[in-house]
């Protein structure tokens, strides 16, 4: 199955090149647009398994796995999935997991759906009241560096980071299907 | 609805020592919450057993991450049946990854043990095996029998397919033999084992 896909926006190749610098070697994920240019590449190399789920809190004991085995990983998901894995974040927190998640946000600018904006608005707090540091990137100049620097936390030093891509990276969706 | 199911059962902590004693000694394990945990660690504490004491659900899935991230070692998971249900969905991401090096071992009496013996949903209706095979995992066994054990412990040295196997034990409870709840300790440990720092 081929597919055409438009040229990624940059601060999407950024995520990519930094998980590569950093050598990541699992990513695990539920689907977002602004994650598609990281899956899609993560799909053709070699020295990344990617790993798709069902619900995001799967991710969360996956990646711990990966890092028990010696492999950095990392999970990427959209704002609605940081309240699936609320429980699930007792793992990186009571084992000291290196824990990074990319979380794409829904629920802020020029949002369409009201059904986002429950968790787009309670994203972070969950997030720091299980006792993971956020951190944001909301243009694309913000977005290498918050990455790597976020990977540095996680990895250098055995952090647990959220890098929060405002909605604003992604920017206004279109409905209409043309 | 009341389980009328008539099928023989194995004493589980007999049949977990009887695996473990089975297996590759570089074999990494990983236990659910609750008996399955202290059913292995009373077959002995071994190295490379990462112990959960929370986070139900995360038993498959975390050694799904274990398991393609040390392809060369067999990863065994070993949990209930109401700690697997939990997070499910985690098996069809196993059946779209089928690490070879990895199984599951669900332990099922078809009960809530650690809360008071409640039925759980495989004594009221769901057919794990026919599940884990819906999931994509065609090596999908029921065990009843203790003298499958070998034939379950020779997949898990051959690393050769992902294999699901419902293990039916009875509902009695062993004496509980706890097993480190400390995870950075266990952590730790279980990369050390590895050769790898702690991080």
């Amino acid at each position: 199955m081929t597919q055409t896909h438009a040229p990624a926006p940059a601060w999407q190749e950024a995520v990519f090149t930094a998980l590569k610098k950093r050598g990541v070697q699992q990513i695990a994920y539920v689907p977002d647009s602004g994650h598609s240019h990281v899956i899609r590449e993560a799909q053709r190399d070699p020295a990344i398994h990617d790993v798709v789920l069902t619900t995001e809190e799967e991710g969360v004991a996956v990646v711990s796995g990966a890092w028990l085995g010696g492999q950095r990983a990392v999970l990427l998901m959209q704002s609605s999935g940081v309240g699936n894995c609320v429980n699930m974040f007792s793992l990186p927190q009571m084992a000291r997991f290196p824990f990074l998640a990319l979380v794409t946000m829904r629920g802020e600018y020029a949002e369409f759906n009201p059904w986002q904006g429950p968790m787009g608005r309670t994203t972070q707090q969950a997030l720091e009241l299980m006792g993971i540091t956020v951190v944001r990137a909301d243009t694309p100049e913000q977005v290498e560096d918050t990455v790597e620097a976020a990977l540095d936390s996680v990895f250098e030093a055995g952090e647990r980071v959220a890098v929060l891509l405002g909605q604003k990276l992604i920017g206004r969706k279109k409905w209409e299907r043309h | 609805m009341t389980a009328t199911d008539t099928t023989p059962r194995l004493e589980r902590r007999r049949f977990v020592a009887d695996l473990m004693a089975r297996i590759p000694e570089d074999t990494l394990v990983v236990t659910g919450l609750g008996s399955p945990g202290y059913d292995v660690f009373a077959a002995g504490d071994r190295p490379g057993t990462f112990y959960l004491w929370g986070a139900m659900g995360a038993a498959a899935p975390l050694a799904l991450g274990l398991a393609l991230a040390r392809p060369e070692r067999p990863v065994l998971a070993v949990t209930g049946d109401g700690e697997h249900l939990m997070g499910i969905g985690a098996l069809a991401t196993i059946g779209a990854e089928l690490p070879p090096n990895l199984t599951l071992v669900i332990l099922d009496n078809a009960h809530f043990g650690e809360t008071g013996m409640q039925p759980s949903h495989t004594g009221l209706g769901t057919d794990l095996v026919a599940v884990a095979q819906g999931f994509g995992i065609r090596d999908a066994v029921r065990i009843a029998d203790p003298a499958r054990t070998e034939d379950l412990a020779a997949r898990i040295r051959a690393r050769a397919a992902t294999t699901y196997a419902q293990v039916l034990i009875d509902t009695d409870e062993p004496p509980r033999a706890l097993p480190p709840r400390d995870a950075v300790a266990n952590k730790n440990s279980f990369r050390a084992t590895l050769g790898l720092t702690t991080f």
